[in-house]
Order: C-alpha cells, then sequence, then structure tokens
C-alpha cells in the first residue's frame, strides 16, 4: 500500500535468488544510456541517409570535399579522416587496457593508460577542430555558378595570385601601385561581391587594378546542379572548363561564387549537407570533450586512490564504456559521411 | 553505512597477471584488425569513384566492414560478449529492430520523393 514502503524489506523488493542480469545498477545504467544515445545518433544518421538519397547525384562525394592535409594541402582523399579514426581507435585500445590494468588492481597502470587515452581524445578533438576549419574556410576556387545557371565545384591546382596592379586610382591606392598583401582575401571577395570584371579586380577603396595571377593547373568541373545544358554528375576538363569559370568569375555579376561553408550555403553541396556536417560532427565531437572531461575527473578518482580503496576499478570500466561508445558512433559517421 | 540489501554483481571480476596477459593478446589483436580494415577502407574509398560499375559491391563492403569493427568494439572492447546472454540481447535486439525498421522507412520514403520530384522537373 501506498505510504508504507518503509516496511518492505529487501527479500519482498527482490523475490528471485539471482540478478537476472548479473551486472552492478551502474553498469547496466551506463548501458541504458548508451543504448539511448546510440538510437540519437542514429537517427541522425539515418536522418542524413534520407536526405542524401533524396538528393542524389547533387551530394558532395567524401573524397571531393575532404581532401587536403595539414602543411601538405591538397589531393590526399580521406586521409586525414582516416587518421583520425585511427586516434581514435588507439585511444579506445588504451582505455579498455586501462580497465585491464584495473582489474588486476594496478592502480600506475590505470594511470598510465587513462593518460594516454587522455591525449588520444584531445588529438581527436584538436583534429577535429582542425577539419571544421577547412571545411568552413573552403577551397580557392569554391563553387562556381555557371553561365546557363548550372552550379559546379572546381577541382584542381588554383594559380597563384602574384599581384595587384593599380589602373584606376581609388581613395587610398595611385594609379601603378603595386598590390601584394592580402590577395586571397581581396581576390575572393571582390568574386562574392561582383568586382572582378574582364581580368580587372575593384579594390574596397574603389581603385580598380589589373589582376596579375600564375596559370591554373588540372581544372575540372564537376557540375552539382543541373542548369539548361550542363547537368548534374557532368565532369568538364581543360581549357574548356578554364573558360567556363572565369567568364563565370569575372562577369561582375555578385553572387556567382561560394567559398566555404555556414548553415545558409555551402561550396560542397546542397544547403543540408552543411548543416549535416556541423550537427553530426560537432554533436560527436561534443561527446568526445565531455568523455575526455569524465576520464580526466575519473582518473583524478584513480590517483587518490579512491578506487583502489574500494577494492575494485569498476568506475574505470564505465567510463570506459563510454568512450568506446563515441569510438563505436565514429566507426559508423566515418562509414556514412565520409566513405559511402 | 554497510548495506546488507543491495547486492552488488561484477564488482569483483579480478583476474590475476596470467589472465591478463591473455586478454592484453586479444585486444592487440582486436587492434591489429581495426586498423587494418580502415587501411583498406580507405584504400579502396581513394582509388574506386563512385559511380563505376563495381562502386555498389564496394559500398556494400564499407557497410559490412563497418558492422565488423562495431562488432569487436561492442563485443570485446565493450565487454559486451562476456556479459551474460540476457544482458546481451536486452540491449542489441531492440535496438536492431528499431534502427532496421528506422533505416527501411527513411530510404524508401527518400526513393519516393526523390522519383516524385524527378517527374515534376520534367
Amino acid at each position: 500500500m501506498a505510504g508504507h514502503s518503509a516496511h518492505v524489506d529487501a527479500s519482498t523488493l527482490w523475490g528471485g535468488k539471482e540478478s537476472p542480469f548479473q551486472t552492478s545498477y551502474g553498469k547496466l545504467m551506463m548501458w541504458f544510456f548508451l543504448v539511448s544515445d546510440a538510437l540519437t545518433f542514429g537517427g541522425l544518421l539515418i536522418a542524413y541517409g534520407f536526405t542524401r538519397h533524396d538528393a542524389q547525384e547533387a551530394w558532395p562525394i567524401g573524397e571531393e570535399t575532404f581532401n587536403s592535409l595539414p602543411f601538405l594541402g591538397h589531393g590526399y582523399p580521406l586521409l586525414y579522416v582516416a587518421l583520425m579514426t585511427f586516434i581514435l581507435i588507439v585511444s579506445s585500445v588504451t582505455m579498455v587496457l586501462g580497465v585491464e590494468a584495473g582489474h588486476r588492481m594496478d592502480k600506475k597502470g590505470v594511470v598510465k593508460w587513462m593518460i594516454a587515452t587522455i591525449i588520444g581524445g584531445f588529438f581527436f578533438v584538436g583534429s577535429q577542430a582542425w577539419e571544421w576549419y577547412h571545411f568552413i574556410h573552403g577551397s580557392e576556387f569554391g563553387k562556381i555558378e555557371l553561365a546557363d545557371g548550372s552550379q559546379a565545384i572546381v577541382k584542381g591546382h588554383f594559380g597563384e595570385l602574384q599581384n595587384f596592379t593599380v589602373v584606376t586610382p581609388g581613395h587610398h591606392h595611385k594609379k601603378g601601385d603595386v598590390v601584394t598583401e592580402d590577395l586571397m582575401h581581396e581576390f575572393q571577395h571582390a568574386a562574392e561581391t561582383g568586382n572582378l570584371k574582364d581580368g580587372m579586380i575593384k579594390l574596397h577603396d574603389g581603385s580598380i587594378a589589373k589582376v596579375n595571377k600564375s596559370a591554373d593547373e588540372h581544372m575540372e568541373l564537376i557540375i552539382k546542379k543541373d542548369g539548361k545544358t550542363n547537368k548534374v554528375g557532368a565532369h568538364i576538363e581543360g581549357k574548356k572548363a578554364e573558360e567556363m569559370y572565369y567568364s563565370s568569375l569575372y562577369s561582375g555579376a555578385p553572387n556567382k561564387v561560394i567559398y566555404g561553408a555556414n548553415l545558409q550555403q555551402n561550396e560542397y553541396g546542397p544547403q543540408q549537407y552543411g548543416q549535416f556536417f556541423f550537427f553530426i560532427t560537432g554533436f560527436h565531437g561534443f561527446h568526445v570533450f565531455s568523455g575526455v572531461m569524465i576520464n580526466i575527473i575519473i582518473m583524478i578518482g584513480v590517483v587518490l586512490g579512491t578506487y583502489h580503496k574500494r577494492g575494485h576499478y569498476e568506475m574505470v570500466e564505465k567510463t570506459g564504456l563510454y568512450w568506446h561508445f563515441v569510438d563505436l558512433v565514429w566507426v559508423f559517421v566515418f562509414t556514412f559521411f565520409y566513405l559511402v | 553505512m554497510e548495506r546488507d540489501d543491495v547486492i552488488e554483481y561484477s564488482l569483483y571480476t579480478h583476474h590475476n597477471e596470467e589472465q591478463g596477459k591473455k586478454i592484453r593478446k586479444k585486444i592487440w589483436f582486436v587492434t591489429a584488425l581495426l586498423t587494418v580494415i580502415t587501411a583498406v577502407e580507405v584504400a579502396l574509398g581513394a582509388f574506386i569513384k563512385q559511380g563505376t560499375d563495381i562502386w555498389p559491391m564496394v559500398k556494400w563492403s564499407f557497410i559490412v566492414m563497418t558492422l565488423v569493427k562495431a562488432g569487436y568494439i561492442v563485443l570485446v572492447f565493450m565487454h559486451l560478449g562476456d556479459e551474460k546472454k540476457s544482458l546481451r540481447n536486452i540491449i542489441l535486439i531492440p535496438y536492431f529492430m528499431f534502427v532496421l525498421y528506422l533505416i527501411f522507412i527513411a530510404l524508401w520514403e527518400a526513393l519516393a520523393i526523390n522519383d516524385a520530384l524527378q517527374q515534376n522537373a520534367f
């Protein structure tokens, strides 16, 4: 009866002789939390799959979008993500070695492996920051709207900008001035706002300058949105690609080119692509960050000897479960966001 | 206060150095396996372009390799393989039932919407 629960003793509460799962309360609850969290990630990835099947060929391909390495530039499809995956797998291994050390009551071993795990976690979060920066910043070519209204992403090597030679003076620059600083930023800004025309750039002070630029190499246009003549999936290479790209870039009309990504638009594909990228990798990155924090807190407990006094290292096992789960999710994100 | 009405399970799952050696050997084996699978995935992804004839096969092999990796992580790293069968089932079966249903319904619907949009376009 209600209000009389104080009189119920343990044997009445638990009628059976043995727990059906034979596991501790904390571990069971961690597993239940992980199942619910897995459903959240499952839902996100399935929503991604839904949108992708909906968009078909217009959807970006992982190796087209993610092909850069720090310090080395472009042309390394998926290697960076593979490295991130490897870092996370290794940190999962160090975690499970920590749990194993805990089962032997080897306090030093637990501390050693947990430190390694935390370092791996920080490396992963840092890698993700670099990837986000790169994704937001975008490529040198951007995504271009061609004359027939189709949109194309651009592959190849962008010829270096050498300088801008002022032809018509403005507020700041005189005729004959040679601008050599902040060229890329100025150039991309002018392209977005329609201030590039017939090989000339209108600088922010109103002066007009000639763009001196090295030739591009191996340019390739990949159509991502239908136009009157170009259809999704078509590849255009060589001289023709360069003509089409630059006639659009130097058309003098604004909004012909998109650089990088934000929540409204991105240079890689449909709008939802950027949103899914930010949400899924961001949500996962947040999990990694929380995991690192939880690992640090538990490690402090290990160092203080809290769990040793308790007689078992189950706390390490529970935080380990969460950490492995983060790795597990990344395995799926890696396949469905980057590979397939 | 010591509570004698609470039965704690699985807390004293200690093992000695000899068993530890065996367990560590298994951990390193799984590490090597996960690394090799990831390397194969990246190599396939880098060398085989989407849209080629063998791409659908590659795509399915990615999914199979992912499930193998996930299986090893869950069963070995997360020790679910060592838990009681009832615990394993209550975690895996409801999850798979729900997710497979969701995948089926979402992808089917996406293709239908794509068809409808294509018909509108022409």
